[in-house]
Order: C-alpha cells, then sequence, then structure tokens
C-alpha cells in the first residue's frame, strides 16, 4: 500500500516487464538502484513523525526543503550534475539558460468566455510578489525577464460557457521567449483553461493557477510545438480549501521539453489531479517533474502519467515527488507512471518519490513500470488479419485514451489522438491503404 | 471450397546449434466441410503444427509446403494468412491491454472483410454471438484476453472464429481447462459453423473428450514431429482404450534406429 522506494526503471539496461504489467492496476514500484538512502523507506502505518533523516548541518528531523527563490544566482549555473538537471541534456537546454531578456512574444489568440478577463500586470504587482516562487534557475530567470504576468481572471462563482482557449503559437526567432502566466480562478468558480502550443520556438514560461476556495479548475497544457523547438516551465498550482485542479499535460511536438509541475494546498479539503501523456520519437527529450506537497490536513492527489517512446534517441523523463509533511493528516496520495516502449533503443526513467513524514494518513502509494509493446501480443493481433502498424495503433490508443478522455474536450482529444496516430503511422509506414480506416473508438 | 495442403513439413525451434527439429516431413491435406482431429502426446509437436501454419516467428520452417488453395501460405506474413482465411484459435490467446473487446473484433473483422461492417447489424451479430457462447455483454468492454478465465478465453477465441469466418480453422488443444458445461457451449459454437458452412477444421487435442462433442472425419495420430497412423472416428475410440503407448514405443525404435544409422 505504502512504499517510499526510489527507483529507476531503463530499458536499454533492464529485461522489459512484460506491458501486461504496464495496464495492470496497483502495480508496484519498480525495482531499481536506489538512488536516496535507506532511511526513505518508512509505511504509513508505523512512521513516527520526524522518523526521516537526511544529515546536514543541522538535522531536523525532516528532509531538505527544497530551495526556491526568484533570484537566479541562488541556484548558481548548472552543470547537469545537479538532481534537478542530472536527466536533461544540457546541451540542448543550453539556448533558454544562456538566453538574453528578449522582447520576443509567442502569437496569442484568445478565446475568453464571459467571466473572464485577461490583463497585464507588471513585475511589482503584489500578485507577482505571493506566487510560489522558483524553484530552479532557468525558472528563476523566466519569473525575472517576463517583467510581469499575463493575468487570466475568472469572477468568482462564474460558471463558464465554455473552455478558455489561450493558442500560444512560436514565429521561430532566435530570441528566446520569456513569459508568465497567472491564472487566477475566483472562488467557487468553474473553469477550464487549455494552453495550446504550436509553432517553431525557444520558450521558457512560467503558468501559476490559483484556485480560489471551492474552485473546480482545470488546466490543460498541450506542447505540439514544431521540430526543433525548446520549452522550458515551471506550472504551479495554489489549491485552495474544498477546491479541485486538475492538470492534464499533453507533450508530443519540439526536440526538448521539461515542464516542472508543483502542487501546494492553501486549505483543507482540496484535491489535485495530475494527468499526463508524452510521445516521444526519433530524438525528443520530454521531461516531467512533478512535486506534490502536502503540509494541510485532508486533501488529497492523484497522479497519471503515460508515455510512448519510439526511436532509438527517444527519450523521457518523468519524476514524480510526494511530500506528506507532518501536519498533513488525512493526506490521500497516489501516483503512476507507465511508459510503452515501441521501439529498440528507446529510454524511459522513472523516479517516484514519496516522503511521508506522519502515519495519520489515508493512503499513499505509487508505482511505476515500463515495458514493450511485445512479439505475442503482436502475433496475437496479426493472426486476426489485423497489420502489424495497425496493431501498434490500437495497442497505443487504448495505452493514452484514459489519460486523454481527462481533458473533457472532445475536439482537443480527437486532434491529439490524432496526431499520435499520424506520429505512429510516420515510424511504421504500411503502403497498405486498408490499415488507415480502422476503427478506433477513443473513450 | 477451400484446401490446406501441408506437404513434408519440417520444422526447427532456436538458432545455429541450439535449432532443434519438432515437425519432421508432416503431411495433411484439410479440405472444406471436413473435420480432421489431430491427436498425440505430449511433445509431439501438435501445437508447433498449429503455429507453424500461422506463422508465429519462434518456428523456422526448414523444409515442406504449405498453400491454401495453391497460394504459398508460408510467403505470407501473420495478417496476411488470416486474411487468406486461416484461423488459429490458440491454447493460450494472449493479453492485450488497453484494448476492448469489441474495439478488437471490429477492427479485426474490418481487416479480414476490407471493409468495416455495417455498425448496427455487426452489433446485433456480436451480441447473438456472444448469448449462443453465454457470455455476458459485459465482456465486450473488458480488455481483450484480459483476467479471463481459461473456460472465458476460449469462448473468446470461439467467439472471434464465429465473427470472422475462417476457410480453415486451426484450434489447438481448445478443450483444455475447459469444465464440461464450457466443453459443451465451445463445441456447439464450432458445431454451429460446421453446419452452418464449409470451414474445415483442425482439431488439436490431446484428450479423446471434445470428440464426443465435435465428431471427426479423420483421426491423424501425431508422434515425434509427424502423422504415424491415420483413420476414422473409430481410431479416437481406440486411442480411448489404448492410449498413444503402441505409437510412441514405434516411435522410440525408429529414432533408435535412425540414430544408429547416424
Amino acid at each position: 500500500m505504502t512504499d517510499s522506494t526510489t527507483g529507476t526503471t531503463d530499458l536499454t539496461t533492464q529485461p522489459a516487464t512484460l506491458a501486461s504489467e504496464l495496464f495492470a492496476p496497483g502495480v508496484g514500484a519498480q525495482a531499481g538502484p536506489p538512488t536516496t538512502p535507506a532511511s526513505d523507506t518508512g509505511s504509513a502505518g508505523n512512521a513516527s513523525p520526524g522518523a526521516h533523516s537526511h544529515g546536514g548541518p543541522t538535522p531536523t528531523g525532516s528532509p531538505p526543503e527544497r530551495l526556491t527563490s526568484t533570484d537566479p544566482d541562488v541556484f548558481g549555473a548548472p552543470t547537469g550534475r545537479e538532481e534537478t538537471w542530472r536527466f536533461t541534456p544540457m546541451k540542448r537546454i543550453r539556448p533558454l539558460l544562456d538566453g538574453a531578456a528578449s522582447d520576443a512574444r509567442l502569437t496569442w489568440t484568445t478565446d475568453l468566455p464571459e467571466g473572464v478577463e485577461l490583463s497585464r500586470v507588471d513585475a511589482g504587482d503584489p500578485l507577482i510578489k505571493g506566487l510560489p516562487e522558483p524553484v530552479d534557475r532557468l525558472a528563476a530567470l523566466t519569473r525575472q525577464r517576463a517583467g510581469g504576468a499575463d493575468v487570466v481572471r475568472v469572477a468568482k462563482e462564474a460558471q463558464l460557457d465554455r473552455p478558455v482557449t489561450l493558442a500560444l503559437a512560436g514565429t521561430g526567432g532566435d530570441d528566446v521567449v520569456w513569459g508568465q502566466l497567472v491564472i487566477d480562478v475566483g472562488a467557487f468558480a468553474k473553469a477550464t483553461v487549455v494552453l495550446d502550443h504550436t509553432g517553431p520556438a525557444k520558450y521558457s514560461g512560467g503558468v501559476t493557477v490559483l484556485a480560489g476556495d471551492g474552485a473546480q479548475v482545470t488546466l490543460v497544457s498541450v506542447q505540439d510545438w514544431a521540430p526543433g523547438s525548446v520549452h522550458g516551465g515551471q506550472y504551479d498550482a495554489v489549491v485552495g480549501r474544498d477546491a479541485t485542479y486538475k492538470q492534464v499535460v499533453v507533450t508530443l511536438g519540439g526536440d526538448l521539453v521539461r515542464l516542472v509541475s508543483n502542487v501546494q494546498y492553501s486549505g483543507t479539503g482540496g484535491r489535485a489531479d495530475l494527468f499526463g501523456v508524452y510521445f516521444s520519437d526519433q530524438t525528443q527529450h520530454q521531461e516531467h517533474r512533478l512535486w506534490v506537497d502536502h503540509a494541510v490536513p485532508n486533501c488529497t492527489s492523484n497522479v497519471l502519467y503515460k508515455g510512448a517512446l519510439q526511436g532509438e534517441g527517444a527519450r523521457t523523463v518523468w519524476i514524480g515527488d510526494v511530500r506528506i509533511r507532518p501536519a498533513a493528516t488525512g493526506t490521500e496520495t497516489y501516483e503512476l507512471n507507465r511508459n510503452l516502449v515501441l521501439t529498440d533503443g528507446a529510454r524511459a526513467d522513472s523516479v517516484p518519490n514519496l516522503e511521508i513524514e506522519t502515519g495519520e494518513i489515508v493512503s499513499a502509494g505509487h508505482a511505476s513500470a515500463t515495458g514493450r509493446f511485445d512479439d505475442e501480443q503482436l502475433f496475437y493481433l496479426c493472426s486476426r488479419g489485423i497489420d502489424a502498424e495497425t496493431a501498434r495503433r490500437l495497442v497505443v490508443r487504448g495505452f493514452f485514451a484514459d489519460v486523454v478522455q481527462n481533458i473533457g474536450i472532445d475536439a482537443l482529444q480527437d486532434r491529439l489522438m490524432g496526431t499520435i496516430e499520424t506520429r505512429l503511422g510516420a515510424a511504421f509506414s504500411d503502403p497498405d491503404p486498408a490499415s488507415s480506416i480502422q476503427p478506433v473508438e477513443v473513450a | 471450397m477451400s484446401v490446406l495442403e501441408i506437404r513434408d513439413l519440417h520444422v526447427s525451434v532456436g538458432e545455429g546449434d541450439d535449432a532443434k527439429e519438432i515437425l519432421r516431413g508432416v503431411d495433411l491435406t484439410v479440405r472444406s466441410g471436413e473435420t480432421h482431429a489431430i491427436m498425440g502426446p505430449n511433445g509431439s509437436g501438435k501445437s508447433t503444427l498449429a503455429y507453424s501454419i500461422a506463422g508465429h516467428p519462434k518456428y523456422t520452417v526448414t523444409g515442406g509446403t504449405v498453400t491454401l488453395d495453391g497460394e504459398d501460405v508460408l510467403a505470407m506474413t501473420v495478417d496476411e494468412r488470416a486474411r487468406a482465411g486461416l484461423f488459429l484459435a490458440m491454447q493460450y490467446p494472449v493479453e492485450v491491454p488497453g484494448v476492448s473487446v469489441s474495439n478488437f473484433l471490429r477492427t479485426a473483422a474490418t481487416a479480414i472483410k476490407g471493409e468495416a461492417p455495417k455498425l448496427r447489424t455487426w452489433v446485433k451479430d456480436v451480441k447473438a454471438e456472444m448469448e449462443l457462447l453465454e457470455m455476458d455483454s459485459a465482456f465486450a468492454e473488458r480488455n481483450v484476453n484480459e483476467g479471463f478465465s481459461g473456460g472465458e478465453k476460449k469462448r473468446h477465441e470461439i467467439l472471434q472464429m464465429r465473427l470472422l469466418k475462417p476457410a480453415i480453422a486451426i484450434l489447438d488443444e481448445t478443450d483444455s481447462g475447459l469444465d464440461v458445461d464450457a466443453l459443451r457451449i465451445v463445441s456447439e459454437g464450432v458445431n454451429r459453423t460446421r453446419e452452418e458452412g464449409e470451414i474445415g477444421v483442425l482439431l488439436i487435442t490431446h484428450y479423446t473428450r471434445i470428440l464426443r462433442y465435435i465428431k471427426p472425419d479423420f483421426v491423424h495420430v501425431f508422434v515425434a514431429g509427424k502423422v504415424v497412423a491415420e483413420g476414422g472416428a473409430e481410431l479416437a475410440d481406440q486411442l480411448e482404450n489404448e492410449g498413444y503407448a503402441a505409437y510412441v514405443k514405434d516411435s522410440n525404435e525408429l529414432a533408435a534406429a535412425e540414430g544408429a544409422r547416424a
């Protein structure tokens, strides 16, 4: 039920997990070389608060706090050896880390339903000062250089009749685009906000969602960038009392995408669901780092990320950190990461991490599995007349559908599944025209 | 009218020095409307024959031919064989998580027929067949073979045979692991297909039990990778009473003699 092991799964060095394990509910965390000391381990039933010691100059009985700051220099210049950067190909993220301040902007196309207001505040605005702080140098640079923020405000108690859509298109310039977006949803309002990233860009963008008490907020962030794009971003959510926050991250395009999603709760009874889908092919690097900080009682978090990889240079990283602080009694948390490796040579890293500092919780757990689409499945489907390409599509569609359907916007879901299909088809091109008309349902 | 012809088929598993010959010259002809039972002890190569015809990549054909209506089956990919009219009901059907039974069936039917079946009649057909096989309708929304009991898996295989309507169906130990009720239901499904059309059936089994429900026209005794005796349904009765001992003994002597010559 509860564990706090840290494991990495790496298909290049470990035997493939049976694909059936990928989908089974409650699959245990992958075995792998522990990257944190054994003192991390504990269980919800008997862990005494303060039992975890990680050493350090002044032992507090708790893991060290994560460094946060609005000052980029506090973090120093990353070398790639730091825990937060060790999975990132530094050469490819340098254009952002070394990027100069600029006036470059993405092209915004917005659809704002009634009850929604889009405005701009400058860097000195109290709203900016109150945002969760950056957790790495790139995020701090972004906060600084964005020079203020674009703010989407949803009035309290507003019930939007359609999603807020911000279509953000890159225009392909050499300059880094620095952005900061704040989505401020008033108490008891209900809103869905879609960030739809397309086009070629070097983009570093912070996004903060403030979900007021009792609000129901869905944020969908689609990374459908043109090839060669680089995207870094820190996403923060502050979940109010009894509020629900749902985040759906869909990363398909670009050369490198590295998103850090943090969740904190400002009141009791909050719920956060973090869903993600990523599909890496050829040489794409897609990195999703999550950090859910349970510091108040009776909150829930649920994480489900699924990724598929094809091509020898395909690379994905998923880091799922959950911390349950001593005060966070009644916490319920679960995180799950599944990776489906479609071709030889691709590499998926998956590192779930759970720090439990109180035994008074409802439940805490995580699972991670990386497996391949195996020959026996392929044979079974083909023996029913289904060609190999369609068989792969069928399996990948099924694999992703339960996450994608959380978006709740049919047209967007169809578009994303279509994009995935096209990408699958490009890698396993089969001239058989019959294979392109397979009836496959999403839900 | 279809004819599956197997001539002097040799098949091995493994590669290089580890290669092991499993089939050693199989001759067999199955025509539409005929039901052939292949019976033999464990390890005689019965399942290898089934998987080799279907094209499983684990098996290497080292000699002989397999043709369906004169077409070279061995030159076809696995899916081409199925579209040509061959069907293999597997002894151990594979779980395909994330893919629902209804989605799978419709995709397979589309591939076999070359066009998507009309939704309304298709749904009705699937439902009717599932009722005949005493399968709950909730079954259609489950993932392919995932968490199915042994009996459910076999019924699901027969359901596919019913819907895909192959020219030649190979049933690989479809009776194994079934209780009497499930065996009856599955056998009735096979018999309906035989009565309705011109299907040719190659029934592979270790036991004579299923032959009480599905009456074969021909029985072939399979030992050490080849057919060693052939006869009508009465041969099954003889095997029921006497077992494989006589054939296995002959085969051992034969193998020993071959070994001595080599």
